[in-house]
């Protein structure tokens, strides 16, 4: 313990040196911007950012960014709560229920939770950091292809075995998702593939950001003029001191999903190529499963709220593990924080931690202070982010589409992908209107690309046997809960459907 | 959008030009080209790669020492062995706000691939940055200690050793075809989406070889997870003093891969003029010429503009030859 201690010591008060707590206010305050807005990610901001660093020493200028991809986070909820699009990627499950409970009139409670679970989750993945470092990356590299695809299985499982949802409409869904991942170059070989008529567009396949905001924005809009004729209630939502006392009471009905969201996005966060986004889905999947009331998920349930943004700060988190160890960005964003060490002349890897501790302690550190300041930023800042419902819908509305666009256009910069993103937008309010589930979808086209790579690799290593994933103990570890998590879900219906039979009979 | 664009741009040409022939008293010649907007630096490769690792040092060095009035962002296009950066610049023809950083894909995918319809001999060619060189590596703890080990290893396990790469068709799966032709044996390869991925697998113990460049294996085998048993390079790198060429060891395999900017087909001449005396200035500074040698590369001899482009020229022959005499099924794994 002592050999932790000390050094964690050291790396706060590095963080509470006055240059770096300033760059850390004002990093959490810029990151909480950049991932509100639509079209702006951490990585945008932290790009941009980078030149700034120069200016100071290397841990400063680390505190500073991760600062920045830290508040990003945080802030990225704000505007799927508030405005129903996702701010970033990371955010997209947050949609999922953030945006019911805001239409319900209680955005204020939603933004609570997404702070108080964003908080957690960060402080689970930063204690997890501190203490298990070294044996969490060694637990890193224990994860080959196998593994990989084993635990996307285990994702896509999360998904089917929702209970409540019609299982058949789940999987058509998943499939949609899936097809529209494989679109562009083969993966492995490079050829060309479902180039819809021609279309270049198509060659560099389909953001899911623009899966996700055209169905979530566009969709949503659709569906919202649809069911109120265009005369709009007006939410009424006061936030006070008082009401977020109320609102932080809540926390006791999703603690226990936050803190599983936290461990399992800080698991998913190390591996090398997964991240936060993936991390976010795969909490919110596992949150409804194991949940009492399933069916409440997706109809604004807090914790449905609280299970993604847990996850995605604590895969943050955990992303910079195998930068720092391994010198392998676990998400896009630490692949821009990868390249400032370069410059810095840090060069991640296994004897980082033992050559430049101050930095890496540093860092660390900072990453417990930032967690703090950006829950009393957010918290404040939620009597602001709800005025934005208190427009009216003639001004909202308008607002909305050109956010939805420009967060279509900013990935890739085509307008190729604005006008996929209104056809998605059309096509997600006619299965909303057909009753399909579009989540699991969203979830497809993330981890498509991920599954099939890991398939692909495994399978060519293994001449075709599929049997190697059940052969490794963690793969097939992941592949038997996969399995469980299908099945329960559907035995539980079963036993349902028999006792309410018999219950029906005794009743009566 | 194009069109848009055009419209300013001959607007704002307009404009300078009439500026100019008004004050009539432009005594520099001076190429007045900027950049106006970010400068998007698309990597072929993966995170955590050698091109990756590249372009993101430049990218810090040209905001460092304020080359550059806008930022470069860093950008990767991983898919298909580079086809989808290959395809991105090609349908950015004529912008001066896009730039690419090259592995040898650039030259290999085109070949294999013929349907994806980009000619890499149409780029702009602008600067070549450094030669990168290749080391055969395995674990540290794999008890095989040089070549013939190796070899023999190789050969025990009829063909289910695995080799893992950045790509079918990359440069590392030629250089690894060109061993599986000389040793007589044959290999599963298997690819990952960058040279850092394939490291981390490596340390892992989910392949059991590879052919990566020093940036992207340096940092584990100064910790002592893998190590190095040959190089392909003409003479020992003062990196790697210890280590054999394969020259030395009789097996005749020399095989670098050149690591260029280049920009989309019909950049303007200005931009090219001003991408090429950033770049020259990038190559003669001292953090660049400082981590050529730490992390072995070749940045002896610079080449922009016409003479990248004969040397384009040429490695496209000689991939052609290359992939000719292994066959591209041997590459691409069909």
């Amino acid at each position: 313990m002592e050999t932790i201690i000390e050094p964690l010591f050291n790396g706060l008060l590095l963080a509470f040196e006055p240059v770096n707590l300033t760059l850390l206010v004002i990093g959490c305050l810029v990151g909480l911007f950049v991932g509100a807005m639509p079209g702006l990610g951490s990585v945008n901001g932290v790009a941009i950012l980078l030149p700034v660093t120069f200016l100071v020493p290397p841990t400063s200028a680390i505190i500073f960014l991760a600062a920045v991809y830290y508040g990003a986070m945080y802030g990225g909820a704000v505007s799927s709560i508030t405005l129903g699009i996702p701010g970033a990627s990371t955010a997209v499950a947050t949609v999922f229920d953030g945006r019911p409970l805001a239409q319900a009139g209680k955005a204020d409670l939603a933004l609570t939770t997404a702070a108080v679970a964003s908080f957690i989750g960060g402080t689970i993945s930063v204690v997890l950091f501190t203490l298990f470092a070294p044996p969490l990356a060694e637990f890193a590299l224990k994860f080959g292809p196998e593994e990989e695809f084993a635990l996307m299985i285990l994702a896509f499982a999360t998904f089917v075995g929702l209970g409540g949802d019609d299982v058949p409409k789940t999987i058509f869904s998943i499939l949609i998702g899936l097809v529209l991942a494989t679109v562009g170059l083969d993966i492995i070989s490079g050829k060309p593939r479902l180039i819809f008529f021609d279309v270049s567009g198509f060659f560099h396949g389909i953001n899911f950001l623009v899966l996700a905001i055209g169905i979530y924005g566009i969709g949503e809009m659709l569906w919202t003029l649809e069911q109120t004729q265009g005369d709009v209630q007006v939410h009424k939502v006061k936030s006070s001191f008082r009401s977020l006392w109320g609102n932080l009471k809540h926390v006791k009905e999703y603690f226990g999903t936050t803190v599983l969201g936290g461990v399992l996005g800080y698991f998913v966060g190390i591996l090398p190529a997964a991240g936060a986004t993936p991390a976010s889905l795969m909490s919110y999947g596992l949150a409804k499963t194991f949940s009492k009331n399933p069916d409440s998920f997706g109809k604004g349930n807090v914790s449905g709220v609280a299970a993604p943004e847990s996850a995605n700060n604590s895969a943050s988190t955990g992303s910079m593990l195998p930068m720092i160890t391994l010198g392998i960005p676990g998400s896009p964003t630490t692949a821009i924080l990868l390249g400032g060490m370069i410059i810095w002349g840090l060069r991640p890897g296994p004897l980082l931690f033992s050559e430049h501790p101050d930095f890496v302690w540093g860092l660390i550190g900072s990453l417990y202070v930032a967690n703090v300041f950006t829950l009393i930023l957010n918290l404040a800042f939620i009597p602001v982010f709800v005025r934005v419902l208190t427009l009216k819908f003639t001004i909202l509305a308008p607002m909305i589409f050109i956010l939805c666009i420009v967060g279509g256009f900013a990935p890739t910069q085509t307008m190729h992908d604005v006008w996929l993103m209104f056809v998605f937008g059309v096509v997600g309010y006619l299965l909303r209107k057909l009753d399909y589930p579009v989540a699991p979808a969203v979830l497809a086209i993330v981890l498509g690309p991920l599954a099939e790579r890991s398939l692909r690799q495994s399978l060519l290593g293994s001449h075709g046997d599929p049997m190697i994933f059940f052969e490794r103990p963690l793969s097939a570890f992941f592949m038997v809960c996969a399995v469980a998590l299908v099945a329960y879900p559907m035995f539980l219906m079963w036993r349902r459907k028999k006792n309410g039979a018999n219950g029906g009979a005794e009743a009566g | 959008m194009r069109l848009l664009r055009n419209i300013f741009m001959s607007a704002a040409l307009t404009v300078a030009v009439s500026a100019t022939a008004m004050s009539g008293l432009v005594d520099k010649a001076k190429a007045a080209w900027e950049p106006v907007k970010p400068v998007e630096f698309i990597i072929m490769a993966g995170t955590g790669g050698g091109a990756d690792q590249i372009a993101r040092l430049i990218q810090g060095l040209i905001e460092k020492h304020g080359l550059s009035p806008r930022p470069f962002i860093p950008i990767n296009k991983p898919g298909g062995s580079g086809a989808e950066a290959l395809r991105y610049l090609q349908d950015h023809a004529g912008d001066d706000h896009t730039i690419l950083v090259t592995l040898n894909s650039f030259y290999t995918t085109p070949i294999i691939q013929a349907d994806l319809g980009v000619d890499v001999s149409q780029f702009t060619p602008i600067g070549r940055m450094a030669l990168d060189t290749f080391l055969l590596w395995v674990q540290s703890d794999s008890g095989i200690t040089d070549l013939e080990s190796y070899v023999a290893a190789v050969k025990g396990t009829n063909g289910t050793w695995k080799v893992g790469g950045t790509g079918s068709g990359q440069e590392d799966s030629i250089l690894t075809a060109m061993m599986e032709a000389e040793f007589g044996y044959e290999v599963t390869y298997i690819p990952f989406p960058g040279g850092g991925t394939v490291a981390k697998n490596l340390v892992g113990g989910h392949i059991d070889s590879t052919v990566n460049n020093p940036a992207e294996q340096n940092e584990f085998y100064r910790a002592g997870n893998t190590m190095p048993l040959v190089q392909f390079t003409p003479e020992r790198m003062a990196a790697y003093p210890d280590i054999p060429t394969a020259r030395e060891l009789g097996v005749d395999i020399v095989y670098f891969m050149q690591r260029s900017i280049n920009g989309p087909p019909g950049m303007s001449a200005e931009a090219q003029a001003w991408y090429i005396d950033l770049f020259s200035k990038v190559y003669n500074g001292e953090e660049w010429q400082t981590f050529c040698v730490e992390d072995g590369l070749d940045c002896t001899e610079w080449l922009a503009g016409d003479d990248l482009q004969a040397f384009h020229g040429a490695q496209i022959e000689r991939h052609k030859a290359l992939i000719e005499e292994v066959g591209a099924a041997a590459l691409t794994g069909e």
